[in-house]
Parts: C-alpha cells; sequence; structure tokens
C-alpha cells in the first residue's frame, strides 16, 4: 500500500527519505553498468507483476512480491523498487514524490531483510522442501514487514491514526498467506526453469559472467 | 499501453524547460507537505489549480488521475475524525465526531490535492523521457537514471507479454477463483514472465554492447532556459517564499 502525498508528517518524510537514499546508495554500489539493463527490466517485470489480480475470496489483492525481488536482487532492491514507485508516481498518481522515501523504505527494507534471513535457502544445491519453506517465509515476511512498516509511519505521524494504522496492518494479514504461496511456487518454477535466476546474487561477481 | 497520454499540447506549460518543470513541481511538493495553516493549504490549492487551466488538462484525465489519492484519502476520513478528543460536532451513534478530528482530515485532504495537482500538470504536459533526461542534466545519479530508462522501456513490453501469458491460460480454460489451482497457475504466470524478462535482457545487453555501449546515454534534444523559463523558476520560487512565511507567521 502506498502512502499518500500530504498524509505524512515532516519528520517521518525526512527519516523515511534518508534511510532510503543510504540503501539506494548501498544498491547502486553493488549495481555494475553491465547489470543496469537486466535489473531494469526485472523491475519492470516486478512492476507488472503488481497489477496481477489474485482472488481471495470476494475480494482480490494484487501482488507485491517484494520478497521474491529481494531474493533476486538482494541490496539492488532498493534502486528497482524507487524506480518502479517513483514511474507508478508519475504515470498513475499512486503514491507520491514526497512520500516516494518513506513508500520506497516500507516496500525495500523487508526485501532486504527476507534475503539475508531466508535468501540462503535458495542458493544451489539447497533441498526442495528448504527451498519451498524459506520462500514462503521470504515472501510473507516480506509483506508483513511492509504493513507493519506502513502502519508505524502513520502512527509515528500522529496518535490519531493509530486506527487507521491497525486497519493497514489487519488487511495486509491475509495477503502475507497468498503472498507466501505464490513466492513458494514462484521460486519452485524458477529453481526448476531458471536456478541462475535465483541463485544470481549468491554466485561469485567473476564467475556469473558469461 | 501503460503510460501517460502523449504529452501533446502547446501551453506555456508545455513549452517550458522541464528542468525548472520538476525543481518547481518538487519545491511546491516539499513546502505543501510541510505546511499546516489552511490559508497556506488553500492558496496553494489556488495556485495548483491555475498552474493546471494553464497547463490546459483535459478534465477528464484530471479527475481519473485524482481518483488513487482520493481512495486512500477516504480511507483515513473514515477514522481520523473520531480519533481526537475534543469539542464534538456530530454524532454516529456511540462514534462522537470531534472538531479537531475534521479539521485535520480536510487539511490532510487539501494538502494531498494541491500536491498531486501540481505533479499531474507535470506529468501531462512532459513525455516521461524527456523526465529522464531532464533528471540526468539535474545530476541525478547515472545509474538511477538508466534504470528509470530502462524500465520506462521495458514496462510496456512487459505488460504485452504478460497480457499474451494470461490469455494462453484462457484459452485453456482456466477461471481463477480461490484455490490452490488459481494460486499455482499465477505464481507460475508470474515466474515465466521474470524468466522471459531475463531472456530479453540478456538479449537487449548483448545488442547494446555490440553497438558500442559503454555506460553513456545520449539525447537528441538539448534543453535550454529562455526568458520565460527564468521567469517561471523566479515567480515560483517567489510563490514558495510568500507561502513559507506566511506559514512561519504563525509560529512568530
Amino acid at each position: 500500500m502506498h502512502i499518500s502525498e500530504g498524509v505524512l508528517s515532516p519528520s517521518v518524510l525526512v527519516a523515511g527519505a534518508a534511510l532510503t537514499t543510504a540503501g539506494v546508495a548501498v544498491g547502486l554500489k553493488r549495481l555494475d553498468h553491465e547489470e543496469i539493463p537486466s535489473a531494469g527490466i526485472l523491475s519492470a517485470a516486478f512492476f507488472v507483476a503488481s497489477l496481477v489480480h489474485v482472488p481471495a475470496g470476494p475480494a482480490s489483492v494484487h501482488l507485491v512480491m517484494n520478497g521474491l525481488l529481494g531474493l533476486i536482487l538482494g541490496w539492488k532492491a532498493f534502486p528497482a523498487i524507487l524506480v518502479g514507485l517513483g514511474l507508478q508516481a508519475l504515470l498513475f498518481q499512486f503514491g507520491g514524490l514526497t512520500t516516494l522515501g518513506v513508500n520506497t523504505l516500507n516496500m525495500a527494507l523487508p526485501a532486504v531483510i527476507c534475503y539475508y534471513l531466508f535468501g540462503w535457502g535458495a542458493k544451489a544445491g539447497t533441498r526442495q522442501h528448504v527451498l519451498t519453506i524459506t520462500a514462503f517465509a521470504c515472501g510473507s515476511c516480506a509483506v508483513l514487514f511492509s504493513g507493519v512498516m506502513v502502519g508505524f509511519s502513520l502512527y509515528l505521524t500522529g496518535e490519531a491514526f493509530l486506527p487507521a494504522a491497525k486497519l493497514v496492518v489487519a488487511a495486509h494479514l491475509p495477503v502475507m498467506f497468498i503472498e507466501g504461496g505464490l513466492t513458494a511456487a514462484c521460486a519452485f518454477f524458477l529453481r526448476r526453469v531458471r536456478p541462475e535466476l535465483l541463485e544470481g546474487q549468491y554466485v561469485p561477481k567473476s564467475a556469473s559472467q558469461f | 499501453m501503460i503510460g501517460n497520454e502523449v504529452a501533446t499540447g502547446d501551453s506555456l506549460i508545455h513549452s517550458l524547460d522541464p528542468r525548472v518543470k520538476i525543481v518547481a513541481v518538487c519545491l511546491f511538493s516539499i513546502v505543501v507537505a510541510v505546511s499546516h495553516r489552511f490559508v497556506v493549504l488553500m492558496s496553494a490549492m489556488g495556485l495548483g489549480l491555475s498552474i493546471i487551466l494553464l497547463a490546459g488538462v483535459p478534465m477528464r484525465q484530471l479527475v481519473r488521475r485524482l481518483i488513487p489519492v482520493n481512495t486512500f484519502i477516504l480511507l483515513l476520513w473514515i477514522f481520523l475524525p473520531f480519533s481526537f478528543e475534543g469539542e464534538p460536532l456530530f454524532s454516529l451513534g456511540p462514534l462522537v465526531g470531534v472538531r479537531e478530528g475534521v479539521l485535520y482530515a480536510a487539511r490532510i485532504s487539501i494538502k494531498s490535492n494541491a500536491i498531486v495537482v501540481v505533479l499531474i500538470a507535470l506529468v501531462a504536459s512532459t513525455s516521461i523521457l524527456t523526465l529522464g533526461h531532464a533528471m540526468h542534466e539535474l545530476k541525478a545519479p547515472k545509474k538511477i537514471v538508466h534504470l528509470f530508462f530502462f524500465t520506462c522501456r521495458y514496462v510496456d513490453v512487459i505488460h504485452r507479454e504478460y497480457v499474451r501469458l494470461a490469455n494462453a491460460v484462457k484459452v485453456r480454460g482456466f477461471r481463477p477463483g480461490t484455490n490452490m489451482h488459481t494460486y499455482k497457475t499465477l505464481a507460475y504466470l508470474v515466474g515465466m514472465l521474470l524468466v522471459r524478462s531475463s531472456d530479453r535482457a540478456q538479449r537487449v545487453n548483448n545488442a547494446m554492447l555490440c553497438r558500442g555501449f559503454r555506460g553513456n546515454l545520449y539525447s537528441l534534444s538539448t534543453f535550454s532556459l529562455k526568458a520565460a523559463d527564468v521567469a517561471s523558476l523566479i515567480l515560483m520560487l517567489a510563490l514558495m517564499l510568500a507561502l513559507g512565511v506566511l506559514e512561519w507567521t504563525k509560529m512568530a
């Protein structure tokens, strides 16, 4: 969920922008010039994946997939998500310019955290069920953390936002299981079809050039 | 196609240097985002509306683009009037709407709409790739600008790929529902989208290397600051300063 312009307090906006700048700097440092086309096209793919609507009972939810993005891109998720959200703000007016920092942080930090917590499961040679379980955890935790961070950003702006913040977190709970399941199935598919895509972050730089 | 309508038009806003527009919009957004006073917010809203009138954005487009931000605002209107303590204004059953809460929600609504209106004036009058070049000219990190260009360029291509895959499963009788089969199918669809995208990325990269790509993108159009650009920038700076002073005098 993107927080709109004009809602958050200046201190929250500044803190979000500062932390995002740091994260993007780390991500860009790890992004070689040769990798820019593939990172750009993958972030376009995630942009499109976020337009996929998944039925959930009477309603439908749209995918977030920041867990999978973290699994595939690691720290590079920060610049990829920044660009994706910037584009969404420009094209559809989801989120906005002043909230770009906070929104990027809320999506990208969980991606990076989950990459460190569960990324090892995607390495070459792990067993099938280990991959499935870690990918599920990665997908669901990334969405959960994002929901909590969105709620927290609202709460930090003012106590009055507490009910809305609670609702946001509650709304993320069912999505969490769907995301986890889809991330696990997607990782399973990638392991069979294109394992290098999943393992890209774990191969030493020199060996990955072909 | 995903993306904005082609930015055609010959208004003053269309002809301004994109760099000036980006600086002006960022400045406006920041000033309005930190303001509190209704006078300031209302004048900002007025300024935003006059800019968008000047840009000649069609009414329908404007309304359509304002929908996402106002859905979020609507969510806040459900909660905010009831989560303050103070002078009661109205009551809905056990819930009491409080003056402070209503004012707070109104403030947020004006703020977000003012900012988004100005953003719409920017994107409706400038093509997205021009914005990328302007960001480059404004010394945004090169890697970010390149990433932006690639994502912009391929969002539409990959969206077509997605539509193709979605049609393929539909032709085979797939009907989405709340079940494992649906989730698995959609997960594989996303997986296939990623696989095809990474193949395409490899081909694009090879093609670019063949054409001597060394990490520089060249723009055929060059930007130049005209008198009108400088004048608009100064006017915008003055107006923002005025809003800032208006906001600050409350504190003093």
